[in-house]
């Protein structure tokens, strides 16, 4: 998402200024996405070269914007579009758990338990803020507090199924020629078996 | 104050090739106003380590004390008073009992004690005021949500003296927001002074957690404890 959504998305309200639009967008999100007030006046032009708004005459030294029809087509139009997984940052951690399994000497559930902790602790932390319920009534400030929760905790589940597919993960052998990859399927079962004892071993220890 | 310890705790199932090691080598404290989790995959030892908690079960190896008592130390009886006098369950399908109402199956485990049933009425009458259930003593079960149902299972772990609150899937069988009302519930009767173990797989649950126990293969791997700022992490967010 950009800015731009979020300033037409709060001109709908009526018109405002530079000032105004940037103290109701931190409002509206929790403070999570603070904005530099530069940032709310660029944005602001180019939404009026588009034509989805237009500044009306400067009251007071402060220049006040108002959304136009167009604007509000574009608002609806952004509402009633679901937001595209593909169109969010790459996802640093997956890449770095894809990472870890094939570089050697990585203990990739030390990587997944780490991480776990990690976000187990944030998931925490969101919780206490949540439970000390302080403005209960705000009802936006909850939905973004209840996203990043709901988030962090996808996160663990996704690191518990990770750490599930590890115990059953058995590294293919590295085939180096025709025959050794001949009897790479040999090799897997037999290094199978080797840590199915090192669990057994574990187990009775 | 320490109200629950675990101390090197073992527990093997069966013996010699069969053996199966539920729990190896645990150690656990949970102080009053303290509410742990405890998380893992399914035969990782969570159900084992509760059972132990609660006294239902006694381990091969290591102490469990409850409020400084050594359950190590009781015959049978004894350990069945000390459960009914200081321990309370939670279970995800609430366990009251459907021919008893709300005060009667709070004021159940006092009556089981011996208290007088005018004294133990009054005691459940006040836990249910705790849970925000006044008005609900004379409902059945079948006359209460499930949310309102487990509100009454806290009440009855929590009535008399009862101060060590073990909690097996608490929201399992309620929706997210009674699930959330009811752990919100058991985080405020922690902060008056209970002590509480809550066994979940729900990380967002395990978030009411003071402290967040990882169990993998009868083994303690992590403990997640919070963060000293909450007020930071919002910035640490963007």
């Amino acid at each position: 998402m950009s800015v731009r959504y979020g300033i037409l998305a709060l001109l709908e309200r009526g018109p405002m200024y530079g000032y105004q639009l940037r103290a109701a967008f931190e409002e509206s999100t929790g403070a999570t996405w603070p904005l530099n007030i530069g940032q709310v006046y660029t944005t602001l032009s180019r939404l009026e070269r588009d034509g989805l708004v237009r500044s009306l005459p400067e009251t007071d030294g402060q220049r006040p914007y108002e959304i136009t029809d167009a604007g509000r087509a574009e608002v609806a139009l952004w509402f009633a579009t679901p937001i595209s997984r593909g169109d969010r940052p790459r996802d640093e951690l997956a890449i770095k758990l894809a990472l870890a399994l094939t570089t050697p000497g990585v203990d990739v559930q030390s990587v997944v338990q780490t991480q776990r902790s990690a976000t187990m602790r944030t998931l925490q932390e969101y919780t206490r803020l949540k439970a000390r319920d302080d403005r209960p009534e705000d009802l936006s400030w909850r939905l973004i507090l209840d996203a990043m929760i709901f988030q962090a905790e996808s996160e663990v589940r996704w690191l518990d199924h990770c750490e599930a597919s590890l115990v059953r993960y058995r590294p293919a052998t590295e085939p180096t020629s025709t025959a050794a990859a001949a009897s790479a399927p040999a090799a897997t079962t037999s290094a199978a078996d080797a840590a199915a004892d090192e669990r057994e071993e574990a187990g009775s220890r | 104050m320490t109200v629950l310890e675990l101390r090197d705790v073992h527990r093997t199932h069966g013996r010699g090739e069969a053996a199966v090691h539920a729990l190896r080598g645990v150690g656990l404290t949970v102080a009053a106003g303290e509410l742990v989790a405890v998380m893992g995959p399914s035969g990782s030892g969570k159900s084992t380590l509760l059972n132990l908690a609660g006294g239902l079960d006694r381990p091969t190896q290591g102490e469990v004390h409850i409020e400084g008592q050594y359950l190590g130390s009781l015959n049978r009886r004894e350990l069945a008073a000390l459960r009914r006098r200081r321990v309370g369950y939670v279970f995800q399908d609430f366990n009251l009992l459907p021919s008893l109402t709300a005060a009667e199956n709070v004021a159940l485990p006092l009556e089981l004690d011996g208290v007088s049933v005018r004294k133990a009425r009054a005691a459940a009458l006040a836990a249910l005021a705790e849970v925000d259930l006044d008005g609900y003593a004379e409902r059945f079960p079948d006359e209460m949500s499930g949310g309102q149902q487990q509100r009454v299972a806290i009440a009855r772990a929590l009535v008399g003296e009862r101060r060590l609150v073990l909690a097996d899937e608490p929201t399992g069988a309620l929706d997210s927001q009674t699930g959330e009302a009811v752990l919100r519930l058991l985080r405020a009767r922690v902060d008056a002074g209970a002590a509480a173990v809550l066994v979940t797989h729900e990380a967002r649950h395990a978030a009411w957690a003071d402290r967040v126990v990882f169990l993998r293969d009868g083994v303690i791997v992590d403990t997640s404890g919070p963060l000293p700022a909450a007020e930071n992490l919002l910035g640490a967010a963007r």
